[in-house]
């Protein structure tokens, strides 16, 4: 896909998402995880935790390793990096990442 | 130098290893006949259990791409030319040598019997006869191993992990007849019986012949026989000599390559290691010699005076899950010697420990069932450390309330080799912890200690917490890498300071956002010290998946429901508001283990329509998830049962309802029984009750599950409100005190003082804390609220149960097939193409 092809969707209000949890849309049949981190960063990976084939990441432990802001998958707590959508126990499991920005309150996810 | 190896197996390794710790520059070709390089032998039957090949590697990426290294793999060394100091290999190419190694190994021992080469019999020692067997044994309902030695049980593992009806064949009267002694032996047996492999001791197999029901019959040379579809040898080994006899080298004299203090073998040139060689006689078949071996080999050949003077045959396995362990000299032989046992039919342990004449000195130990003792008295004997005057201690159950005269790792030299795979000393240990390596897995790394067998890690933890002790460290409690404070130092911060909030209690005592790990434990502290609601905004984010949704995640992203049902009681209407519920939102339906019933199948957006309607008929949340009070088993006590002496529903009643919703560092379960027959299985919960003729009797920290521990009696004949005091107080104790996810059955395993300070502190109140856990408790009782109420009356909270922010179509990831006239979830090959790819 093309860098202009990017369509920016609107998901929901800033507001609709708890600080420090996340929420999932779907986008073109996609499942993806929005979470908010603190009261204004905002992060977009597929919802999908490919351990388990079940969609559940939005519904996971928002925190840190280290440097890497992660979420623990609420089924077999595999921990996945919010910015790279990187799994950092099984890499192989890692999911695809989507830009995110909020305008006028509102949250909008490109895909 | 050019350097010749000749086989690539765990000791063969090991010598490459050495040669470039001692920094030897040098070209050396590696001859290996199997098709791969070197792996774990030591761990094959793990290959059955799961893991793969290359699990089992023991070379790390890139070893053989470093110049002056080259491995031939399919390349079997067929003659040795000592004259022209070249090898040939079965390619036919020949690969002249400056020094030659011989790690050629052992081969299996196959009994001379008339049928031991007919087709499915085979032997246990490369991965290639591993594959062997298991396409012999998806074809076959039963295996046989020949042989009740060390490795003839690991192969029996094998066999049972692929689901075979499993024999094992011992000539011997007993199993391991080497190294364990008859009593050993005999609960060696018992423990092998119970995992449903029989064992046929004192059996001389004659022949192998055709099977009447199975593929093979085994006729054995007392009449008997025995009919099975697969046959293993395991009946020892050999070393693998032939190449070197053939080269007219000096071999032992029952075998094997003969070579001295220096691994060199007659022809100086030519150094022979691990089951290959023969030294003083003896060839050692265990890895830790070869290993020795290894590293003498490696230190010769770059100059160093390094001697290899024999070996301990001690050992420690897990054969089937069972530890069995042996050291020193065990049969008695030794003049004098005097011998103490110890066994529990119950629990299915054996000891024995064999003490000189003096009464000072170990001279060997047996241990089955149990080998936590093992480091230790192999150090004492190898060290030759004085014993304590009553020995017997050593390996009797500590008493409650007593530590056992340990013979602490202080008492151990330096030069004490604590982890013998690898050859770490206790002083390169503690010169680790020093250079502040502070967990076992930093010592791991940086020692190797304890990353081949692991028989020693208990030991090496030991030398590590004196050695950090004596150095003034605190040893690591940290609850993770936000706080650096354990749970209870946590609980008791909050409860002082009075923090209500994450961001307060992290901006006073942590550090980072948080994580998966201390979330949840300061979500779980809040509740126990304030009770408020746990949904709040500023407190959901803390939650686990289960405490968001107040149901327990499934495997698809399904919730359970479970509405509570105090002691199981629960009436016709309340049961047939239960079912309509589960018929209206299409939910599978099941008793549970904790006599409920469990709704499974609902979908996150359906979880507060369905607990309106459970609320409306009179239910509250069961609170069958997060780390809190499950259940209160009960019988149906003197009621209804001719036996019962208590009212056990009416009392399970009450103590559900006072402790429900009660948060703690693990999930709490309850039992009472209205009579000594114990019905409700009160013993196996963390607390139980049983009805007396005279009150109740109070146990407490039992535990089902993985590892099942029977509760231990705290108080006797109570009065209903003596118990519920009681009861307050121990379960506020645990809740302040323990650990992060620690059950209270191992809470109370690691309180120090045992049961007796538990009933100290809990019964006679001696911290004086009496009355405080047991306001505290109180105030919990009364600040209870469901919380499913809370949920689904707030429309905020409600908000949160939808599957899309932006969409509410359900989730087509979720799909149910049916079974049974119910519903489960579907695997994934019944889900369709097109839902399965969504990204």
């Amino acid at each position: 896909m093309n860098r202009h092809d990017l369509h920016w969707n609107p998901v929901c209000r800033l507001d609709d998402i708890v600080p420090d949890t996340g929420v999932c849309a779907l986008l073109d049949e996609r499942h993806v995880a929005i979470f908010r981190v603190g009261d204004d960063e905002l992060y977009a990976i597929d919802n999908v935790d490919p351990n388990a084939r079940a969609s559940v990441l939005s519904r996971g432990l928002v925190g840190n390793l280290g440097e890497r802001i992660v979420v623990a998958s609420p089924l077999y707590k595999h921990h996945f990096d919010l910015r790279s959508g990187e799994c950092l126990e099984v890499p192989e499991h890692s999911v695809g990442t989507y830009a995110v920005r909020v305008e006028d309150d509102t949250v909008l996810v490109a895909i | 130098m050019k350097i010749v190896l000749i086989g690539h197996g765990m000791v063969g390794h090991k010598f490459l290893e050495s040669l470039e710790a001692c920094g030897l520059q040098a070209h050396v070709t590696v001859l290996c006949e199997e098709p791969r390089p070197a792996y774990d032998r030591v761990h094959l039957s793990e290959f059955f259990a799961g893991r793969s090949a290359d699990d089992l590697s023991l070379v790390a990426p890139g070893f053989f791409d470093r110049p002056g290294r080259v491995l031939r793999l399919n390349e079997r060394a067929v003659a040795i030319d000592r004259a022209a100091r070249t090898v040939t290999g079965s390619s036919g190419e020949v690969f002249p040598y400056d020094k030659l190694v011989l790690a050629t190994g052992s081969a299996p021992f196959v009994p001379a019997m008339e049928g031991s080469d007919r087709p499915d019999c085979f032997v246990y020692r490369t991965i290639e006869d591993l594959e062997a067997m298991q396409a012999a044994g998806r074809r076959s309902r039963s295996g046989v191993v020949i042989g009740g030695g060390l490795l003839g049980l690991e192969c029996g593992k094998a066999l049972r992990d692929m689901q075979l009806q499993t024999h094992v064949v011992e000539f011997a009267p007993r199993l391991m007849a080497l190294q364990v002694d008859e009593g050993g032996g005999r609960m060696l047996r018992s423990h092998i019986e119970a995992l449903g492999v029989s064992v046929h001791a004192q059996k001389h197999t004659l022949r192998i012949v055709d099977g009447h029901e199975a593929r093979h019959r085994l006729e054995f040379a007392d009449g008997s026989h025995l009919e099975t579809d697969m046959v293993v040898f395991s009946a020892g080994i050999r070393p693998r000599d032939a190449l070197a006899r053939e080269a007219g080298l000096a071999l032992g004299p029952r075998g094997g390559i003969a070579v001295d203090e220096q691994v060199r073998t007659s022809d100086p040139d030519i150094l022979a290691i691990g089951e290959c060689a023969a030294y003083e006689g003896m060839v050692y078949g265990l890895v830790a010699p070869g290993y020795d071996m290894a590293r003498t080999a490696a230190a010769q050949l770059a100059g160093k005076d390094q001697r290899f003077r024999g070996a301990d045959m001690s050992t420690k396995l897990k054969l089937m899950g069972v530890d069995v362990a042996s050291i020193g000299e065990v049969h008695g032989r030794t003049e004098g010697a005097r011998a103490f046992q110890f066994s529990d039919e119950r629990k299915q342990v054996y000891k024995k420990i064999v003490v000189s004449a003096c009464g000072k000195k170990l001279v060997g130990a047996v241990m089955v069932g149990d080998a936590a003792e093992y480091g230790t008295l192999l150090q004492t004997m190898l060290n030759g450390l004085d014993l304590p005057v009553a020995p017997e201690a050593l390996i009797l159950p500590a008493s409650d309330g007593q530590a056992r005269p340990a013979l602490g790792v202080d008492a151990l030299p330096d030069a004490a080799q604590i982890c013998s795979c690898n050859d770490v000393s206790k002083g390169a240990l503690c010169a680790a912890v020093r250079d502040g390596a502070t967990t076992v897995a930093a010592l791991k790394a940086c020692t190797r200690a304890g990353t081949a067998c692991g028989g020693c890690v208990p030991l090496v933890t030991q030398v590590m917490k004196a050695e950090m002790k004596k150095n003034g460290v605190a040893v690591n409690n940290h609850l993770c890498e936000h706080f650096a404070h354990s749970r209870q130092e946590l609980f008791h911060l909050v409860k002082v300071e009075g923090i209500r909030s994450f961001d307060d209690l992290l901006a006073r005592h942590g550090k980072g956002r948080g994580c998966d790990i201390c979330k949840p434990v300061a979500a779980s502290i809040f509740a126990s010290c304030w009770n408020d609601f746990v949904l709040a905004r500023d407190r959901a984010a803390l939650q686990d998946s289960n405490d968001y949704f107040l149901g327990n995640i499934q495997k698809d992203g399904t919730y359970s429901v479970v509405p509570r049902m105090p002691a199981g009681e629960v009436t016709p209407d309340g049961l047939m508001a239960v079912a309509m519920v589960a018929k209206k939102y299409g939910l599978y339906t099941k008793i549970t283990g904790g006599q409920r019933v469990d709704l499974f199948g609902a979908r996150l957006e359906q979880l507060p329509a369905i607990w309106e309607e459970l609320i409306a008929a009179g239910f509250e949340s069961g609170h069958a998830y997060g780390k809190s009070l499950r259940t209160v088993k009960s019988c149906v006590g003197s009621t209804w049962c001719r036996y019962g002496v208590g009212d056990s529903v009416g009392l399970a009643i009450e103590l559900e309802n006072r402790y429900k919703g009660l948060r703690a560092p693990h999930k709490i379960k309850f039992g009472v029984s209205g009579c000594t027959r114990e019905c409700a299985e009160a013993q196996g919960k963390d607390v139980g009750v049983i009805a007396t003729e005279r009150g109740w009797n109070l146990y407490v920290c039992g535990n089902g599950g993985m590892k099942p521990r029977h509760a231990e009696l705290l108080a006797a004949d109570l009065s209903k409100e003596r118990l519920v005091a009681l009861i307050d107080r121990f379960l506020m104790f645990y809740v302040r005190t323990a650990d992060r996810l620690q059950r209270t059955s191992v809470w109370r395993e690691n309180l120090e003082g045992g049961l007796d300070y538990l009933k100290a502190v809990v019964v006679d109140d001696s911290l004086g804390l009496g009355a405080e856990l047991e306001a505290d408790m109180q105030q919990l009782v009364d600040s209870y609220a469901c919380e499913w109420k809370a949920a689904v009356e707030d429309p905020e909270t409600r908000k949160r149960f939808r599957p899309f922010v932006n969409t509410d179509r359900p989730d087509p990831l979720v799909m149910f097939v049916p079974e049974r006239r119910q519903i489960r979830p579907a695997t994934a090959q019944e889900r369709s193409p097109e839902t399965e790819t969504t990204a």
